[in-house]
């Protein structure tokens, strides 16, 4: 493409098929203890998608 | 729904719904925005054709850049559709285990910070320290209702957990010995103003600790601002040399320096450049206060401009350092964008009240350490279990897609509609939004996504 640029992301979508294993940090246990954010949660499913 | 904006001379368009990040060039971003708008084709074309007929922009090129666009759709990465929504979870009903304690093992503290949400541990209550007992007991409890959930995380909070170091170290011990057994792995995190920080302390934490929270709010006045102790002294002589050596020894263990900025200091950039620079700290963590809208303190209307900016200058400044190869780690703007959290975790978010629940000293069970001392959010006990089930539902039903304010937010997966928390102490119903907090998280998640997309343009040149 020669406008437009895409950075590698996970597919939300195909994470719907085989996310949910729960292993995943709960979120306010690691910096913050008063906001809520997701987005810098590491997944810890190994067969990830 | 897309989100797009500028910034850094970056020009960048996220698709929602697929979670893809694009860069485009000045036209492409107008075109993708009149597609957004519901223009036609010959709209968009006459649009584009007019504002950079200077630049000498030709139909060919406004065709390969329409090329671009439908091929991004028909990839599912651009204008993609809730899908998710679709299949809505019925998060009533969903099956949930409890994976995480937030341990209040010391409701008391030897700070005395004015901005305190737990008010100095007391959280509105009583002081005192969890018993052995009790705690072994939460430890039990955690682990009977993790299900299969392997990762169990404690975190010792108070208050001061310090002040009951003991009990911490017998209930670590006490864990480890069931954890095999139980097929279990306890990742235990320590938040500490660092006053009782010693030797001892920083063997045990960098032996045992998964991640250790350190409290500094950056530059020395403004830390002894708030952070003084019942005489009024400031702590920041006492504690830096406290925790440069629980750093220096941890030997690449996580840690964040957590530090939180007021009205009063809203130039705190400053502070997080003092704890890299003069410090030595490379990962911090630096929240906006949480408190009531009359403390003077509280941050305000006219800080958010102020605060915006603040946060682009951390974030190219960031790059500088990366560039220099002495690079930091700002929580907020910790994004893996490949290796994120999935749609699931993005949609049911924190888990207060679920999957996480705080554990006063007495032995009782709140949503989330915030909800500590509000006696209609205590759920029960650790020895009967949740017996508030009507208020633990209330949690359970709490997601992205349960607040009505945010379903048109761009960044709603990205905060699975914000913490229960400030939204009930912000608007009375953990179904509201904390507006305020809402704007500076948008302002962080565009500054973080600016920064991957300068980094994969700089591995690409």
């Amino acid at each position: 493409m020669k406008h437009i640029q895409t950075l590698n992301t996970r597919d939300m979508a195909k994470s719907a098929q085989n996310g949910g294993c729960g292993e995943c940090q709960t979120s306010c246990q690691s910096a913050c203890k008063t906001s809520c954010g997701i987005a810098n949660q590491a997944c810890e499913n190994k067969n990830e998608q | 729904m897309i989100h797009q904006y500028k910034l850094n001379g970056y020009n960048i368009v996220l698709d929602v719904y697929s979670g893809s990040i694009h860069l485009t060039d000045e036209a492409a971003y107008d075109a993708i925005r009149y597609v957004d708008e519901g223009k036609t084709r010959e709209e968009a074309e006459k649009l584009l054709l007019d504002s950079y007929k200077d630049q000498g922009i030709t139909k060919e090129d406004i065709a390969d850049i329409f090329s671009d666009i439908e091929e991004l759709k028909s990839a599912g990465k651009l204008f993609t559709q809730d899908v998710y929504q679709d299949h809505k979870y019925d998060m009533k009903q969903r099956n949930t285990v409890i994976k995480a304690l937030c341990l209040l093992v010391a409701h008391t503290c030897n700070l005395n910070c004015e901005y305190c949400f737990a008010s100095q541990g007391k959280f509105q209550g009583s002081a005192g320290l969890m018993s052995f007992e009790t705690g072994k007991r939460a430890l039990d409890f955690l682990v009977e209702h993790s299900g299969f959930r392997r990762n169990l995380e404690v975190d010792f909070f108070g208050g001061e957990p310090l002040m009951n170091f003991e009990v911490c170290k017998q209930l670590v011990a006490y864990a480890r010995s069931i954890e095999k057994e139980k097929k279990k792995n306890f990742r235990f995190t320590l938040t500490t103003n660092g006053v009782g920080v010693t030797d001892e302390v920083i063997e045990w934490a960098n032996r045992e600790c998964h991640n250790v929270v350190l409290s500094l709010d950056g530059r020395k006045d403004v830390n002894d601002r708030f952070r003084v102790d019942y005489k009024g002294n400031g702590s920041y002589d006492r504690i830096v040399p406290n925790f440069r050596k629980f750093v220096d020894a941890r030997g690449g263990k996580g840690y964040y320096m957590r530090g939180t900025y007021t009205h009063f200091n809203t130039d705190f950039t400053k502070d997080i450049f003092h704890m890299a620079d003069d410090l030595g700290f490379t990962e911090l963590s630096m929240e906006p206060v949480v408190t009531s809208p009359d403390s003077p303190s509280a941050l305000t209307k006219e800080d958010l401009p102020v605060l915006f900016e603040q946060y682009e200058i951390l974030a190219k400044d960031m790059l500088r350092r990366e560039r220099e190869g002495k690079p930091i780690t700002f929580y907020h703007y910790m994004i893996d964008l490949e290796h994120g959290p999935c749609i699931y975790k993005r949609i049911s978010g924190c888990g207060s009240g679920t999957e996480y629940m705080a554990v006063t000293a007495w032995g009782d069970l709140y949503p989330c350490h915030q909800f500590v001392g509000d006696p209609d959010y205590k759920l029960g006990d650790i020895w009967n279990g949740v017996t508030n089930t009507a208020k633990q539902d209330e949690f359970k039903y709490c997601n992205v897609y349960s607040h009505p304010e945010c379903q048109d937010c761009w960044a709603k997966l990205y905060c699975s509609g914000g913490c229960a928390a400030n939204a009930y102490h912000t608007t009375g119903t953990i179904q509201g939004v904390y507006q305020y907090g809402c704007e500076l998280f948008k302002k962080r998640i565009e500054c973080a996504l600016m920064l991957k997309a300068a980094t994969a343009m700089g591995e690409e040149n």
